[in-house]
């Protein structure tokens, strides 16, 4: 180890301060960075710090959807194959072909996106955030499986330089950057990103293929084939990882246990979004408000939305009372223009990204009652020097 | 009368190296040092000039701004050096030591028969003033002001901190006496916080008694006043250490400024861990016979202290010293989430938040860089206060003067925000960024 440690050693050595590729630096450092833990010790403050860092955090947000990401994968490969053949489907066969379809997807996402990272980072002289590495993997997990490799490209630039970089980079971002790339390639390229066609492998091309999802199906009135059992355990059409609420909530147990995922939000979420399926229930106006309350929560993006999405922190609410409001709102909301919205029976996406635009209001609120407080007192204070 | 405080929030860190409770005369070092460095935002203005000879009690230089407020010699001897930095800076004023004190005396003093403003007097006189502290800004107390409360915390919950009930063990008289004289000070109360269990200050007259439990920052002076008192915009309240007490009750005892300070030597790098009697301002070589340079030698506690080399003085207000591993070392994928556990840590992508009663040796790694602020919520658990960390800390990056005065810049120190920086994952110096707000309210407001 200590031969690997002096390798790379000698290899930053022209990074270093005051040589020639100093600029570079953090592009390296990246690298190393990657492979060990830095030697830096601290120079003020309290002399002893946390194990954790922003790496060790980012990663388990990483490993968290692994469980969704791999089921995804054999759900893209099982919903081509069983609508072709019909009957079972062997676990490898729907794998490889679901690999072949997603891996180029990622690949593109962390290929622009990493890219786009590292020369911000060298241009402005900073670390490269480990923001980018669940960005990254989030982009393709909540595309439609057929999406051109391009689109997706464009997206993830387009999230990454407006969506973040414009406001000052990780931790200023307003919007969720994962969402911003799907809100990109949803309004852009509308007949890609909604429709009956797009949400089964090759469903484009091959006419015995139906690419709707159940929500698509509530929406234009046809008859849905899925059982609670699929809809729970994923076997259903949809965006790549959104599809499986079981293997999500294996997801949302490592996120809530390692304290990396805000529980409240995610608590929040469900509270929200079940009272207003409960209410489209009363009002049973249509397929989408009959459709049963809890069967909201299991179908379309709402269990990936509300656990990966909605969580992060730099685009959520930030203050402990405001995570409650926010979480409750968000569900809320996903499920209100999930059943409004005339053109795409889907809310998701715009449910979080509209409550993302009002969390810095909610916390403003939080943070005025404890102003408020603090006032008080003082007048109180003042009161009583006077008397 | 007694109140009871329990605060919740926080977090214990156990290290290694507890110092146990034996007190030993530590053998007398021939140089000690005032560092002006301990007393922010104090301009010093030298009287002595180097080689010349002072007494135990002599002053050596005063407040450039506020000429009242004077600072003594520790011991007496040959005033050896001045040590300056950058811009000629006064780092440490080195006094060549005497194999024996010589004090300079004044008259013993009863507190119960002077006014507020004779006690002021002695006290400045003496050069007891600089124990003085104060809330806001956590600078020494304005002998101009009057205070609507003094605090005293003998409650201690920072890492491995020397125990106020075992450093006092004898010197109650003084301690009493001490707080006789210091009330005066005041027309407001005083108060006291203690232990849960403590039986020391139960008989201790004239202060108001707060029973105190809970985890670090429990311990903090400005956490108490928060549940106690706050402060509010244009209030002051001063602050003073148990022992710093003690030492100005014997002033008016015996007329002697006596600099005994009671130190905790600990931390898992120490070959003996356990209590030295030296003088303010005592060279650490006293204590500790260490100059490797894998050892860290932290004059205060791990979370507030400062870094002093084998050659350094123990600072003018800390009673302890620590000695911790550097951590100038690489580790193999240590970014895995459950990797490292030895490693104390509060987040639960370690397991070592399972083991809150584990003793742990840790060292100085940052384990990490220095990020952008992305996590929510981890800062909040470690402050017992109504206060936002996150968005005050925000409100002191922007130099946002009004936003920081309604968010609470009032009632916090940085030794208040020790736990934000240990805690942090994007590893903010919390501390240096809550201090330079300070600083900017004292220029701005005052």
């Amino acid at each position: 180890m200590k031969f690997l440690r002096n390798k790379i050693d000698q290899l930053k050595k022209p990074f270093g301060k005051g040589e020639k590729w100093e600029k570079f630096a953090p592009a390296i450092n990246a690298l190393d960075t990657f492979l060990y833990v830095p030697n830096h010790t601290t120079k003020k403050g309290a002399h002893i710090r946390d194990a954790v860092d922003l790496k060790r955090t980012m990663i388990t947000v990483v490993i968290a959807l692994l469980p969704a990401l791999i089921y995804g994968i054999y759900n893209t490969g099982y919903q081509y194959l069983h609508q072709l053949n019909g009957g079972d489907v062997a676990f490898m066969d729907a794998f490889t072909h679901g690999l072949w379809k997603v891996l180029p997807l990622i690949i593109v996402s962390y290929g622009v996106g990493l890219t786009i990272e590292f020369i911000f980072a060298i241009y402005r002289g900073h670390e490269v955030n480990e923001g980018y590495l669940v960005t990254g993997m989030l982009i393709p997990m909540i595309m439609p499986v057929d999406i051109p490799l391009w689109m997706v490209g464009l997206s993830v630039a387009f999230a990454v330089l407006i969506g973040k970089e414009a406001f000052g980079g990780t931790g200023m971002n307003i919007l969720n950057p994962a969402l911003v790339a799907r809100a990109f390639a949803f309004f852009a390229y509308p007949t890609f990103m909604s429709g009956n066609k797009v949400w089964v492998s090759e469903a484009t091309n091959v006419d015995a293929i139906s690419g709707e999802t159940i929500l698509g199906s509530l929406a234009a009135g046809h008859e849905v084939h899925f059982s609670m059992f699929d809809m729970f355990s994923g076997a259903i059409p949809g965006s790549i990882g959104e599809t499986s609420t079981l293997f999500i909530l294996v997801g949302a147990a490592l996120l809530i246990f390692t304290g990396v995922g805000s529980w409240r939000i995610m608590l929040g979420g469900v509270i929200g979004g079940s009272i207003m399926g409960l209410l489209f229930n009363l009002w049973d106006a249509n397929a989408l408000m009959a459709f049963p309350w809890y069967q909201h929560l299991i179908v379309g993006g709402f269990a990936f939305g509300i656990v990966f999405m909605a969580t992060d922190p730099v685009s959520a609410a930030q203050t402990t009372k405001g995570k409650w409001i926010y979480g409750i709102l968000v569900g809320f909301f996903c499920i209100m223009i999930r059943v409004f919205n005339p053109a795409y029976p889907e809310g998701v996406m715009l449910g979080i990204l509209l409550m993302n635009v009002f969390a810095p209001t909610i916390d403003h609120y939080v943070l005025e009652a404890n102003i408020k407080r603090r006032k008080k007192r003082l007048a109180a204070s003042k009161q009583l020097k006077t008397a | 009368m007694s109140n009871d405080i329990r605060i919740r929030k926080g977090l214990n860190i156990n290290l290694k190296g507890e110092a146990e409770k034996v007190v030993s005369e530590a053998p007398r070092v021939k140089t000690f040092a005032l560092k002006p460095t301990d007393f922010h935002n104090t301009t010093p203005k030298m009287v002595v000039k180097e080689g010349e000879k002072v007494k135990a009690g002599d002053v050596i230089f005063y407040s450039k701004y506020n000429e009242k407020i004077k600072f003594v010699a520790p011991v007496s001897g040959t005033l050896a050096e001045i040590r300056r930095g950058a811009k000629r800076r006064i780092l440490e004023v080195v006094i060549e030591a005497d194999d024996q004190d010589v004090y300079n005396e004044f008259d013993a003093k009863d507190p119960a028969h002077l006014s507020s403003e004779e006690v002021k007097a002695f006290l400045l006189e003496s050069g007891c003033w600089p124990f003085i502290r104060q809330r806001p800004y956590d600078v020494i107390a304005n002998p101009d002001d009057t205070p609507k409360a003094i605090f005293i915390s003998a409650y201690t919950s920072a890492p491995l901190a020397a125990d106020t009930e075992f450093v006092l063990q004898g010197r109650e008289e003084d301690f009493q006496a001490g707080i006789n004289a210091v009330a005066k000070l005041t027309a407001g109360k005083t108060h006291l916080s203690v232990g849960k269990g403590s039986s020391f200050f139960n008989n201790i007259k004239g202060v108001e008694i707060h029973r105190v439990s809970g985890p670090h920052p429990a311990g903090n002076v400005g956490v108490q006043i928060h549940h106690i008192d706050p402060v509010n915009a244009g209030e002051r309240v001063w602050v003073i250490n148990p022992e710093d007490v003690a030492i100005i009750g014997k002033l008016f005892r015996t007329g002697k400024f006596d600099a005994t300070r009671t130190v905790a030597l600990a931390g898992s790098e120490a070959d003996k861990p356990q209590y030295y009697r030296v003088k303010i301002g005592s060279a650490v070589k006293a204590l500790v016979d260490n100059d490797s340079a894998d050892v860290r030698i932290i004059s205060g506690d791990v979370l507030t202290g400062d870094k002093i080399s084998a050659d350094g003085f123990i600072g003018f207000y800390h009673n302890t010293v620590t000695l911790i591993p550097e951590g100038n070392e690489y580790r193999m994928f240590g970014w895995l989430p459950f990797k490292d556990n030895n490693i104390p840590s509060t987040h639960h992508t370690s397991f070592a938040w399972l083991f809150p009663n584990k003793k742990y040796k840790v060292n100085t790694n940052l384990n990490g860089e220095e990020r952008a602020l992305v996590v929510t919520g981890e800062m909040e658990k470690v402050m017992p206060m109504d206060v936002y960390p996150m968005q005050l800390l925000k409100a002191c990056m922007v130099n946002n003067i009004e936003k920081m005065e309604n968010l609470g810049i009032y009632e916090v120190a940085p030794e208040d925000f020790a736990l934000v920086d240990y805690t942090c994952t994007s590893k903010i110096e919390a501390q240096e960024i809550i201090r330079q707000g300070l600083d900017l309210m004292i220029k701005e407001v005052g």
